[in-house]
């Protein structure tokens, strides 16, 4: 089991009892996740190729414009996992520009969806690299609203590291899990707030065997998880 | 109803200062043909209404454009955009920057005529600290919902490219997703439709079923054929995008890149780039 392993199926968790949802994605592994959970304890949600084609288990199943994805996003029937540049502890996330916005330092993508999706439907982020960087006090350009500005649901941010949710009186952010070869102390590091840490983090749940073959043989067969 | 028209043609109704839509999205179905062309007319200061890709690139590199109306600018496999990262942070272009969904919002409610849409997306983003001029309104009726009141967004004019259309503008796409090019058309004073054929009108009922059919004559000024017109974005099913040629774009500095493909007319460019 490799940490990227880990990954997707902490991924696949977030869309855990969502039924007959859009799974939106930015990323392989959170694709992955999406793909995974489809196959296995989702099966009613509906996952896209990237553009217009609903796939199940990687056939054809639908059609799904962006004018129909938007219909989606406004009614509420979709979960997100989207990026981050920089995310805050109410889960405010910036993938517009870093600096100031009249004339930012580095120009990044543009805010894209994250106010509609936030607004509007459970939305949840993938991290590729847990750093202070990314986790930190204040976002130069609100993309996606926390729970402090309205959010509908943030649910989980997945990390190289860790697990985090918002299951906080406050619905600030929280250690869920550590994946397994983590320390709580790496984590407290590599986050520029103060999370709220539980008393006793568990470890986050392995793969099962199925879930691994799944990956390996099925989903991603050339290991790209792992670049 | 012959409403061929040439390349420069488009270009002379393009006056410094207009707003321009722009459809396809990110790096997929741009009417790259006529935004080359504008490159090449040295027109000024423009403002870009778009789901970015590298129409915002090539025109803001060419120095062209005054203001970028959009929700995102990337070329899709290279997520960013360098000219426009470029231009950003030398502060020389400005920048409206929309939700996607708000976009699509202004778009609708221009080509219905309307004022402006209601909308829950950007409540309580940056979207309205970067846009003071934004309002929100209340529901009249008893829920009283707050929602932001997103404007129109009309354009002076519109180009849009697709696989197939008559000489009327009636126009077909073939690939996956029609994005927002009807939008685009509806929305603007002048329209303007570039296309891989031109065909009769019973040889494009042909080509596929009715649904297919985008755009309809009543929406377009003017057609004008471009094949391999979208590239380098992509233009499925007749061809995908040049992603060899898209990473040179974008490793390429812009004097050398213009000089190679842009500083002669679209036939010596499709020359230059078929190889």
């Amino acid at each position: 089991m490799t940490r990227a392993e880990t990954c997707v199926v902490a991924c696949a968790e977030a869309w855990r009892g969502d039924g007959a949802v859009l799974a939106g994605y930015a990323g392989l592994i959170p694709q992955l996740g999406a793909r995974l959970a489809q196959l296995t304890f989702a099966p009613e949600l509906l996952v896209t190729d990237g553009e217009a084609t609903l796939l199940r288990d990687g056939r054809v199943e639908g059609w799904l414009p962006y004018r129909a994805v938007f219909s989606m996003v406004a009614a509420g029937a979709r979960h997100v996992m989207m990026g981050a540049s920089q995310l805050d502890r109410f889960g405010n996330q910036n993938i517009s520009c870093v600096g100031p916005w009249e004339r930012p330092r580095s120009q990044l993508l543009g805010v894209r969806g994250a106010p509609g999706n936030t607004v509007n439907h459970t939305t949840s982020y993938w991290v590729p690299r847990h750093s202070p960087r990314v986790f930190v006090e204040r976002v130069d350009m609100v993309s996606g609203i926390g729970h402090d500005r309205g959010a509908h649901e943030i649910r989980r941010v997945v990390t190289d590291l860790a697990v985090l949710d918002f299951e906080t009186p406050d619905r600030s952010m929280r250690l869920r899990s550590v994946h397994p070869g983590v320390t709580v102390d790496e984590v407290i590091a590599a986050t520029g707030f103060a999370l709220t840490i539980p008393a006793g983090v568990p470890a986050t749940r392995e793969p099962t065997e199925e879930e691994l073959k799944l990956i390996r043989e099925h989903l991603d067969p050339h290991g790209l998880r792992e670049k | 109803m012959d409403k061929r028209v040439t390349i420069a043609e488009v270009v002379g109704e393009i006056r410094d200062g207009m707003t321009v839509g722009i459809g396809g999205w990110g790096s997929r179905r741009k009417p790259m043909a006529l935004v080359r062309a504008l490159v090449r007319a040295g027109k000024k200061d423009l403002t870009l209404v778009t789901y970015g890709g590298p129409d915002v690139g090539l025109l803001v590199a060419a120095g062209c454009v005054k203001r970028v109306v959009t929700g995102f600018v990337s070329l899709d496999s290279i997520p960013l955009e360098p000219h426009f990262r470029r231009a950003r942070s030398a502060g020389t272009i400005e920048l409206t920057e929309y939700d996607e969904g708000m976009l699509y919002w202004g778009l609708l409610a221009a080509a219905n005529r309307l004022p402006f849409l209601p909308i829950r997306a950007g409540l309580g983003s940056d979207v309205m600290r970067v846009n003071p001029g934004l309002r929100t309104v209340h529901s009249p009726y008893a829920d009283a919902t707050e929602l932001v009141a997103m404007p129109a967004v009309g354009l002076d004019v519109s180009l849009v490219h697709l696989n197939r259309a008559d000489a009327g503008g009636n126009g077909r796409y073939l690939g996956p997703d029609p994005y927002f090019d009807d939008l685009f058309c509806l929305a603007a004073k002048r329209r303007f439709v570039s296309c891989e054929r031109v065909l009769s009108t019973g040889d494009l009922i042909e080509t596929g079923p009715p649904q297919t059919l985008l755009t309809n004559r009543s929406m377009v000024d003017g057609v004008v054929e471009t094949p391999h017109g979208a590239h380098f974005t992509s233009c499925v099913p007749d061809y995908g995008r040049d992603e060899a040629f898209q990473r040179e774009y974008a490793t390429t500095d812009w004097d050398a890149f213009r000089a190679r493909y842009l500083d002669g007319d679209e036939d010596d460019y499709q020359k230059a780039v078929a190889g």
